[in-house]
């Protein structure tokens, strides 16, 4: 078996870990870069959209203006989106005997690091945009004024998914399986 | 875990908060009591309040309007606000909901049992009891003799059962046994909501603790106060002050032996948060301790909206609120006795 000439570890556990198939690695990186992006979306979007709808009872006219709260957090699910179908077309197939190569080996990490990174990046987004989303329909209820400088914060906030998107993809450039001809 | 509110509060609760929320931002301002204090009759009054919150409950009243009605039907506002709230809520904001409602039960039944004993209509009774603390045996109250009885028949089923462990006995009623009883349970009623405060961890506890300590410490020294020159003795007077708050135990101590007011703010200037009241105050005047300490219950009250995603915004609205319908009934007295210079004397500004 090839794994057996590569690293000269001999616990088992980095044995195990190294003859994880590294579609594995890519199929789990796909799926974590979509659903929990979608998870930190939906998140987000309740937070705000509760204190949204008890807010607009004696303010009906913020419903209009905090909706931008609710597309900041859809923003981020989009991400993950954009993401996932840029990853699997990274996905490739590689002949049997080359699965355990290296190269093969880096692309499926490349491609699970790229998911988790965007996953995590729009999870933890679209929660801080959330909370702020909250706030700011609360605040503009009482006081029109505070709109705009909340949504000032909301926008930094918002930022944080796009930097995980950008390291994502900048990850998932270097994913190059072997190619076929041995 | 205090800080990480923000992330499950507003599953069942967000929505309750934004309402609450909305209902503070109507309550009146000091604009508004300007207003209201320079009106000369009560006509005058519920022309301005017509203009706030409170139009769609004064404006079927018909003239003369009673000071009264006013109080009433601002009281009905609030407790509309209340049931909506109460039947929206889930647990645990609907039993911190009724938590709040207790106290008014408390005084209920302390009016029943007062005002039977001095023999007064049931009718009578309970149309002045606070709308918010009533409960379906109320009226069976009138019938108890004594609070072995008062237990048995009616108070066994409602939420006040666990405060009378202590203060079950099989002496007659009189008037000082009644307050005796009025301040243990109430007592018994801050500890229990003190402590499902503390259960509930995070926010909630840490902003209802300093409210309800502030409570605490309050009666404490109204107790102290009120009973100066009466029979009740030492020990009896510090049976009836609650285990928390700033002035447990070391405050409660000295404010057991106290005799005069002056002793009683010795005791207080020792403590820096009290200092600031009492510095309010001349030498020997009690008078102005209660619009001192309404508006320092006031000051902090407003303070738990500074912070989101925790229960105590309900606590402080409902507060907020209570204090906004006794500077009505205040303002309604004195234009309907003619007496308009004493009318900011008790009127505590909100905002």
């Amino acid at each position: 078996m090839s794994s057996s000439t590569m690293v000269g570890a001999s616990s088992s556990w980095s044995r195990a870990m190294l003859q994880i198939s590294p579609y594995t690695f890519s199929a789990v990186g796909i799926a974590i870069a979509i659903g929990v992006s979608v998870l930190g979306a939906a998140w987000g979007i309740y937070i705000t959209g509760s204190s949204l709808i008890g807010a607009a009872i004696k303010a009906p006219r913020i419903t209009s203006k905090n909706l931008i709260s609710v597309i900041f957090c859809e923003a981020v699910a989009i991400y993950g989106v954009i993401v996932a179908i840029i990853l699997q077309t990274k996905l490739e197939s590689v002949p049997a005997s080359q699965i355990y190569a290296p190269e093969s080996l880096r692309a499926g990490y490349a491609i699970f690091a790229s998911g988790i990174i965007v996953g995590f990046a729009n999870l933890v987004c679209g929660l801080c945009v959330g909370i702020i989303g909250s706030s700011c329909a609360l605040s503009d209820a009482q006081n029109s004024s505070l709109f705009v400088k909340i949504l000032v914060i909301e926008i930094f906030g918002s930022a944080l998914g796009l930097f995980g998107v950008i390291v994502g993809i900048i990850m998932s450039a270097q994913a190059t399986w072997p190619s076929k001809t041995v | 875990m205090y800080g990480f509110e923000a992330l499950t509060f507003n599953v069942h609760a967000g929505y309750l908060e934004a309402i609450v929320r909305g209902h503070r931002s109507a309550l009146l301002t000091a604009a508004d009591y300007n207003n209201l204090c320079q009106c000369e009759t009560l006509d005058d009054i519920k022309m301005h309040l017509s203009a706030t919150e409170y139009a769609s409950y004064l404006q079927n009243e018909p003239s003369p309007l009673h000071t009264t009605t006013i109080v009433e039907k601002c009281t009905l506002k609030l407790v509309d606000e209340y049931k909506h709230m109460l039947c929206q809520a889930t647990e645990p904001l609907s039993t911190f909901l009724e938590y709040i409602t207790y106290g008014h039960m408390i005084d209920n039944v302390v009016l029943i049992v007062t005002g039977t004993l001095h023999e007064r209509d049931v009718q009578e009774l309970l149309e002045k009891c606070h709308p918010l603390g009533m409960f379906d045996s109320i009226a069976t109250l009138a019938v108890a003799q004594n609070m072995r009885e008062l237990y048995r028949l009616v108070l066994v089923d409602t939420p006040l059962a666990p405060y009378f462990s202590e203060c079950i006995t099989s002496e007659d009623l009189d008037d000082m046994n009644i307050e005796i009883m009025r301040n243990t349970l109430y007592k018994a009623y801050l500890e229990d909501f003190y402590r499902f405060c503390q259960k509930l961890g995070g926010a909630t506890a840490e902003i209802m603790s300093d409210l309800l300590a502030f409570e605490a410490d309050r009666r404490a020294v109204n107790i102290t106060i009120n009973s100066i020159g009466t029979e009740l003795t030492r020990d009896d007077r510090r049976k009836l002050y609650s285990s928390f708050g700033l002035l447990y135990p070391y405050g409660h101590e000295e404010l057991a032996v106290c005799e005069d007011i002056d002793q009683v703010r010795g005791v207080m200037e020792k403590y820096p948060p009290y200092q600031s009241i009492f510095a309010k105050l001349s030498y020997g005047e009690s008078q102005m301790l209660d619009k001192a300490f309404y508006e320092e219950e006031v000051k902090r009250l407003c303070l738990a909206f500074e912070q989101q995603f925790h229960y105590g915004v309900f606590f402080a609205y409902m507060r907020l609120r209570e204090q906004e319908i006794r500077n009505l009934m205040w303002i309604s007295e004195c234009v309907a006795q003619n007496q308009k210079s004493r009318v900011h004397d008790s009127v505590v500004f909100i905002f």
